[in-house]
C-alpha cells in the first residue's frame, strides 16, 4: 500500500461495528425461524384434514405448567447474563443452573405428554395427519430445546470449574439469545397447537 | 508513492498492447458475427419448415382456450420483441461507439456516477409495461379458468395412472382407456368437453397443445379443464409432468368426431364385450389368468381397475398408451414381454405358453 | 559445537513434502484457500454434470433412440440438475464470495474461519454422498442406483411407495448436509460484511460485489431452510410412517410443491445475484468508468431479494390454483422483472461514454448482457399465465433456465475467472485461449439453447427419455446435441487454459487490469494475512483515489 494508507493505531472510526457472535446468532435465528415457519404452515394447513384417528380436541391437554417453566427460564437466563456482566459469578451460576432445571422440567413435561398420547390415546407420528404434524412440530422444537440444554450444561460445567468470567459476557449473551429464540418459538407452537389448532 | 509511479509506467506499456488487441478483436468479431448470423438463418429456416408439419405446434390452435392463448402470446411476444429490439440496439451501439480507440487509451473518460432523471425514466417505463401485461394476462386467465359451464358440455373424467390414461364418461356410462373421443364443437352452438382431472398414483399433466394449455393431474387435488375443438380429426399430445420411468410413453391421442360419429362411438362403447364362440378357449385363458386382477372386460368376470379397460380394445389404434400400434404382433409382444415395448411399465410379463398366448391374442382381437 | 562460536552452515532450503502441503490444504481455515477449494470442487462436479448432460443429449439425438434405458436416462437428468445447482453453481459462487469479500472490505479473513471450513467440507462431502448413490442406492437389494425422481422430487414420487430402495434418501440426505453448509456460509458472509469492514468503509462505500453477496447471504438463510424443512418432512414420511405428503391419508402433493418452490425460486436468485456482482465489478473496470447509479443498484438488488420471495408459484401455474392465485403470482413475477431490467440498463449506462476494452472478462460480460436480456424476456413470456399453460413443463422452460444459468451465470463466472485468476495465482490466463474459449462456447451455447426453445413451442415436454417421430422434433434435437458437444470442447479449452497458464502464464503483478477495489492493492496471490496494515478508505474506489489524487472519488460521494 502506498503512503496514503493510515498507519496502524490511528482510529478514525467513530463507528463501532457489531459483535460478530451476535450477528451470527441473529442469522441462525432467522434461518431456524424459516424452518419452523414451514412446519407451522404444514400444521395449520392440515388442521381438520385427518381422515381418521384422534383429533386435537380429543387428546390434547394444555401444558400450562411446563410452558411457564420454559418461559420463566428466559427470565432466569437473562438475569444470569446480567449478573455475569456485573462480575457476580455466584449469582450467574445459580441463575444459570435454575435455567437448566426449568428447561429440564419442560423436556420432562413434553416426554410425559408424549407418553400419555402414545400409550393412552394411540396417537403416534404415523396415526394420521394430526399425529404427523404434531410430533414433527413439537418434536422439532424439543430437539432445539435439547440442543440448547446441552450448550447450557457445557457452560455450567465451565462455570462451576471457575473458567467463566466477566470477559465472557458477550459469548454467554449469544447463547441466551438462542435460548430466548427457543422460548419465542414455543410461544408460537403453543398458540398454534393448543389454542388455534383445537 | 513509488509503487504508484511504477504502476502508471506499466500502464503505458499495457495500453500499447491493448490497442493492437482491439484491432484483432474487431476482425475476428466481424467474421464470427457473420458466421453466427448465417447459422441462425439456416436454423430458423429449418425451424420454420419443421414447425409447419408438427401436429403439436402450440401456434396452430383448434379450440377456444388454445386460441385465447395464442392471441395473448402474440401480444406478449410483440411487446417483448420491441423491448428486445430497443435494448439490443442500445447494447450494440454502446459496444461499437464507446470501444477504446488507441489514441485515447492513455486518458480516462468522464467519470459519470449516475443520473436521477434517466434512472427514473427507466424505472417508470418498465413499470407501465408490466401493468399492461398484467391486465392482459389476468383477463385471459379469468376467461379460461372461470368460464361458465354450458349445459351441453360432454363430461369426461380423466384418471391418470402410471403410465396410461383412464377415461370415464359418467353421464354416458362409458369407460375406456388411452384414446379419447370427444365431439367437435360448432362455434355457433358450442358443445365443449369438460374434463375432470384425477390421478390414481402420482402427478401427471394432460397436454394436447392444439386444443388447450396443459393442466396437471395431482392425487387428492381434482382439477378441471375444458376444450371445444373446432374441426374433426386426430389430435396428439402426451403427459407433461414427470411421473416415473415411462413418463415419455404416456401418449395422448384424441379423436374429435362429428356428432354422428361420436354418438356412434358412444353406442359401441356401451355394448358389453363381443362374444365369439370361436375364441372361447382364449377367453378361458384370460379369465383364468392374472389378467382379471388388473383389467376389465364388460360381460365377463374380469373387473380389475389397475390396468386399462379392454372391452373394446380393438376400437383403438394403439396400445400401451401409444407406445405401439395395435397389431397382432405387438399385442403378442406386449403380453409376453412388455419390457421390449415399454421398459419399466407396470404390465407384467404373463409367461404364457405358445398355445395359450395364441388363443388369448385371438380372443383379444375380437374385442371390437 | 563450542559455546561461543556459532557456525552458520550452508543454507539448505528443502522442498516442503507434498504430504505437508496436502495437509495444509485439507486443514486450512484461510478464506482464500477455502475459496479455491470451493472453486476446484465445483469444477470437478461441473465436468461430471456435463458428462450427464452429454449422455442426455446423445439419447435425445433422434426419436426412439436407445443409447441408454429409460431408468438410466431418468437418473441422468435428476443427477444433472441436482449436481449443477447444488454442487457446481452454489459452491463456486460461495468460493468466489469467500475469496473476494474479505479482501474487498480490507479484512484479514472471514468472521468465522473454522465455520467456513466446516461449511466447505459439508458441501463437498454432500456431493460425494450424492454420487455414492450410484453404488449404494438400492440398499441391500442388489446393484445400487442414483436418484431418479427429478431434482424437485415431487410428491408422491419421492415417497416410499413410488421410490423404493434408498436412491431418494441419497438425494434428501446429500442436500440436507450441503444445505447446512450453505446456511453456515450465509451466516459467515453476513457477519463478515457487517462486522469486519476496515476503517472508512461505511456500508455505502462497499464494492457492489460485497453488497450483492450480502443480499445473497440473507436470501440463503430464508431460501435453503424451507427445503431443509421439507426434506425433514420427507424423511419423516419415508422412515417414521408420517403422512406429510401422503395423499392416501389426506395429505397434499401440492404442499410439497409449495415448499419446494418457496426454496426453489429464491434459490435461483441466490445464484444470479453473485453473477450480477461479477458484472458490477468487471464492466466498470473495462469501460473505465464507475458503475452507473450505485445506490439504485443496491436498492434494486434488495428489491429483487424481497420480491423474489413472493413469486414461487409461477412454477406451479399448471397445478390448478384458482384464477386469483394465478393472477397474484403473475403480478409478482412480472414485478420482479422491473428491478432486474433496471440493472441491465445501469450496466449499459456504465458502458455508455466509456472506453471499452474487449479483454476476455469483458467479452463474457457482454455475452451475459445479451443473453440475460433474452432470458429475462422469455421469463416474462412465461409470467403471462395462459401462455405458460403451453410453455410450462416443456423444452421452452428448459431453454429459458439454461439461458439464465449457462448464458447468464456461467458466462459471468467465466468473466470472473479470467478477471480474478491473476489475483489468485499471480499469472494471467492466456488471452488467445480465452478468446477461443469465448467464441466456441458462444457458438455452442446459441446453437443449443436458442434452438431448444422451438421443440418446446412444438409440444415437446421435458424429462422424456425418447420421443415420437413425426412431431417435428428430430432435426432440432440433433442441432441441440451438436451445440452441446461444441460447448464441451470449449470447456475443455477453458480447463486447459487454467492448467497451462498456472505454469506458463504471464506474471500478473498486483493490478493487471488497472482496477480500483482493495483486492488489487495486495500482491498476486495475496499473503496469508491479506493486508500488512489495515487499509483506510475514503470512497468507493480507494485505488482510483490513490491513482488520481487530483480527482479522487471522495470529492464526489
Amino acid at each position: 500500500m502506498s503512503s496514503a494508507a493510515i498507519s496502524v493505531g490511528e482510529t478514525q472510526q467513530s463507528r463501532s461495528l457489531p459483535y460478530r457472535g451476535k450477528i451470527a446468532m441473529a442469522g441462525l435465528i432467522i434461518a431456524e425461524s424459516a424452518i419452523f415457519t414451514i412446519f407451522v404452515v404444514a400444521y395449520l394447513f392440515y388442521s381438520g384434514k385427518s381422515l381418521t384417528g384422534p383429533t386435537p380436541r380429543e387428546v390434547l391437554e394444555t401444558p400450562i405448567f411446563y410452558t411457564i417453566c420454559l418461559l420463566s427460564s428466559s427470565l432466569t437466563i437473562h438475569y444470569a447474563g446480567k449478573s455475569l456482566q456485573k462480575g457476580n459469578p455466584g449469582a450467574f451460576l445459580s441463575l444459570w443452573s435454575f435455567t437448566i432445571v426449568l428447561g429440564a422440567l419442560f423436556l420432562f413435561g413434553t416426554a410425559q405428554e408424549w407418553h400419555r398420547l402414545i400409550y393412552e390415546h394411540g396417537l403416534t407420528i404415523s396415526t394420521n395427519l394430526f399425529g404427523t404434524t404434531y410430533y414433527s412440530l413439537v418434536g422439532l422444537h424439543g430437539f432445539h430445546v435439547t440442543a440448547g440444554m446441552i450448550m447450557l450444561v457445557i457452560v455450567a460445567i465451565f462455570g462451576f470449574s471457575g473458567w467463566v468470567g466477566r470477559e465472557h459476557s458477550q459469548r454467554v449473551e449469544v447463547l441466551s439469545l438462542y435460548w430466548h429464540f427457543v422460548d419465542a418459538v414455543w410461544v408460537v407452537v403453543f398458540t398454534v397447537v393448543y389454542v388455534l389448532g383445537r | 508513492m513509488q509503487q504508484v509511479i511504477l504502476e502508471l509506467h506499466s500502464r503505458g506499456h499495457l495500453v500499447q498492447t491493448w490497442g493492437m488487441e482491439v484491432q484483432r478483436v474487431k476482425i475476428t468479431c466481424r467474421t464470427a458475427l457473420c458466421s453466427v448470423v448465417f447459422l441462425f438463418f439456416c436454423l430458423s429456416s429449418a425451424a420454420a419448415v419443421t414447425s409447419l408439419t408438427s401436429p403439436t405446434n402450440i401456434f396452430v390452435p383448434e379450440s377456444t382456450p388454445a386460441k385465447s392463448i395464442v392471441n395473448l402470446s402474440i401480444f406478449v411476444l410483440t411487446i417483448t420483441g420491441i423491448i428486445f429490439a430497443i435494448v439490443f440496439t442500445l447494447l450494440v451501439y454502446s459496444i461499437a461507439k464507446f470501444r477504446a480507440k488507441s489514441e485515447s487509451a492513455n486518458s480516462e473518460p468522464a467519470q459519470v456516477y449516475g443520473s436521477a432523471q434517466i434512472e427514473l425514466a427507466w424505472t417508470i417505463i418498465p413499470t407501465l409495461i408490466v401493468v399492461v401485461l398484467v391486465l392482459a394476462t389476468a383477463r385471459v386467465i379469468h376467461a379460461i379458468q372461470d368460464a361458465p359451464k354450458p349445459a351441453s358440455a360432454v363430461e369426461v373424467t380423466v384418471i391418470a395412472h402410471q403410465f396410461w390414461w383412464e377415461y370415464r364418461y359418467p353421464q354416458l356410462g362409458v369407460a375406456t382407456a388411452n384414446e379419447l373421443h370427444i365431439p367437435v364443437s360448432d362455434p355457433v352452438h358450442p358443445t365443449p368437453t369438460l374434463l375432470r382431472l384425477l390421478s390414481a398414483d402420482t402427478d401427471h399433466s394432460f397436454w394436447i397443445p392444439q386444443l388447450a394449455g396443459k393442466t396437471d393431474l395431482v392425487p387428492n387435488h381434482p382439477n378441471s379443464m375444458w376444450m371445444d375443438p373446432e374441426r374433426t380429426g386426430i389430435f396428439l399430445g402426451q403427459c407433461a409432468q414427470y411421473c416415473g420411468t415411462q413418463h415419455a410413453k404416456m401418449l395422448l391421442r384424441v379423436s374429435v368426431d362429428s356428432p354422428h360419429d361420436f354418438a356412434e362411438w358412444i353406442r359401441e362403447q356401451r355394448q358389453p364385450a363381443v362374444v365369439d364362440e370361436r375364441v372361447a378357449a382364449g377367453k378361458r385363458v384370460f379369465e383364468s389368468t392374472a389378467c382379471i386382477n388388473c383389467h376389465t372386460i364388460n360381460g365377463t368376470v374380469a373387473s380389475g381397475r389397475f390396468g386399462p379397460d379392454l372391452t373394446h380394445l380393438m376400437s383403438r389404434t394403439t396400445i400401451a398408451a401409444g407406445a405401439a400400434l395395435n397389431t397382432s404382433e405387438n399385442l403378442r409382444l406386449w403380453i409376453q414381454d412388455p419390457e421390449a415395448i415399454k421398459p419399466g411399465s407396470l404390465m407384467p410379463a404373463m409367461q404364457l405358453n405358445k398355445s395359450d398366448l395364441d388363443a388369448l391374442v385371438g380372443y383379444l382381437e375380437t374385442l371390437r | 559445537m563450542s559455546s561461543n562460536a556459532i557456525t552458520v552452515p550452508e543454507l539448505q532450503v528443502q522442498e516442503k513434502p507434498w504430504v505437508d502441503t496436502l495437509h495444509g490444504w485439507v486443514t486450512t481455515v484461510d478464506h482464500k484457500r477455502l475459496g479455491i477449494l470451493y472453486i476446484l470442487s465445483s469444477l470437478f462436479f461441473l465436468v461430471i454434470g456435463g458428462v450427464e448432460a452429454i449422455i442426455i443429449r446423445i439419447q435425445l439425438i433422434h426419436s426412439h433412440n436407445d443409447f441408454v434405458s429409460p431408468q438410466v436416462f431418468n437418473r441422468m437428468f435428476t443427477m444433472h440438475g441436482t449436481t449443477m445447482i447444488f454442487f457446481v453453481a452454489m459452491p463456486i459462487l460461495f468460493g468466489f464470495a469467500n475469496y473476494l469479500v474479505p479482501l474487498m472490505i480490507g479484512a484479514r479473513d472471514m468472521a468465522f474461519p473454522r465455520l467456513n471450513a466446516f461449511s466447505f467440507w459439508l458441501s463437498f462431502l454432500g456431493g460425494l454422498l450424492l454420487y455414492f448413490s450410484f453404488l449404494g442406492g438400492s440398499g441391500l437389494y442388489g446393484a445400487g442406483n442414483a436418484p431418479d425422481v427429478g431434482w424437485w422430487a415431487y410428491a408422491p414420487l419421492g415417497a416410499r411407495a413410488f421410490s423404493p430402495g434408498h436412491s431418494s434418501d441419497y438425494w434428501t440426505l446429500a442436500l440436507l448436509v450441503s444445505g447446512f453448509g450453505s446456511i453456515g456460509t450465509g451466516i459467515n458472509i453476513i457477519a463478515t460484511v457487517l462486522c469486519m469492514r476496515c476503517p472508512g468503509m461505511k456500508l455505502g462505500r462497499m464494492p457492489l460485489l460485497v453488497w450483492l453477496n450480502l443480499v445473497m447471504a440473507g436470501m440463503v438463510l430464508i431460501a435453503i431452510t424451507p427445503l431443509s424443512a421439507a426434506q425433514i418432512m420427507l424423511l419423516v414420511d419415508r422412515y417414521l410412517g408420517g403422512h406429510c405428503f401422503d395423499t392416501q391419508a389426506g395429505g397434499s402433493a401440492v404442499l410439497w410443491m409449495h415448499f419446494f418452490w418457496i426454496f426453489g425460486h429464491p434459490e435461483v436468485y441466490v445464484l444470479v445475484i453473485p453473477a450480477f456482482a461479477f458484472l458490477s465489478e468487471i464492466i466498470p473496470v473495462f469501460s473505465r468508468k464507475p458503475i452507473f447509479g450505485y445506490p439504485v443498484m443496491v436498492a434494486a438488488t434488495v428489491a429483487i431479494g424481497l420480491v423474489s420471495t413472493s413469486v414461487w408459484a409461477h412454477h406451479m401455474f399448471t397445478v390448478g390454483m384458482n384464477s386469483y392465485a394465478n393472477s397474484f403470482f403473475a403480478i409478482t413475477t412480472m414485478a420482479v422483472g422491473i428491478p432486474t431490467g433496471i440493472k441491465i440498463f445501469n450496466w449499459i449506462g456504465t458502458m455508455w461514454g466509456g472506453r471499452i476494452q474487449f479483454k476476455v472478462p469483458m467479452l463474457f460480460c457482454i455475452g451475459f448482457l445479451f443473453q440475460f436480456l433474452i432470458a429475462g424476456l422469455t421469463g416474462i413470456m412465461q409470467a403471462a399465465v395462459p401462455f405458460d399453460w403451453q410453455l410450462s413443463l416443456s423444452y421452452f422452460v428448459v431453454a429459458h433456465f439454461h439461458y439464465v444459468i449457462v448464458g447468464g451465470i456461467l458466462f459471468a463466472l467465466f468473466g470472473a475467472f479470467y478477471y480474478w485468476y491473476p489475483k489468485m495465482t499471480g499469472r494471467m490466463l492466456s488471452e488467445r485461449l480465452g478468446k477461443w474459449h469465448f467464441w466456441l462456447f458462444l457458438i455452442g451455447f446459441h446453437l443449443t439453447f436458442d434452438v431448444m426453445h422451438i421443440p418446446g413451442l412444438l409440444g415437446m415436454p421435458r424429462r422424456i427419455y425418447t420421443y415420437e417421430p413425426g412431431r417435428g422434433w428430430d432435426t432440432l434435437n440433433l442441432v441441440i446435441t451438436i451445440g452441446a458437444f461444441i460447448q464441451a470442447i470449449a470447456i475443455l479449452l477453458f480447463v486447459a487454459n487454467l492448467i497451462i497458464s498456472y505454469f506458463k502464464g504471464a506474471e500478473a503483478g498486483n493490478d493487471p487490469w488497472d482496477a480500483w477495489t482493495l483486492e488489487w492493492s495486495t500482491s498476486s496471490p495475496p499473503p496469508a494475512y491479506n493486508f500488512a496494515t489495515v487499509p483506510m478508505v475514503e470512497s468507493r474506489r480507494p485505488l482510483w483515489d490513490l491513482k488520481h489524487p487530483e480527482d479522487p472519488d471522495s470529492l464526489y460521494e
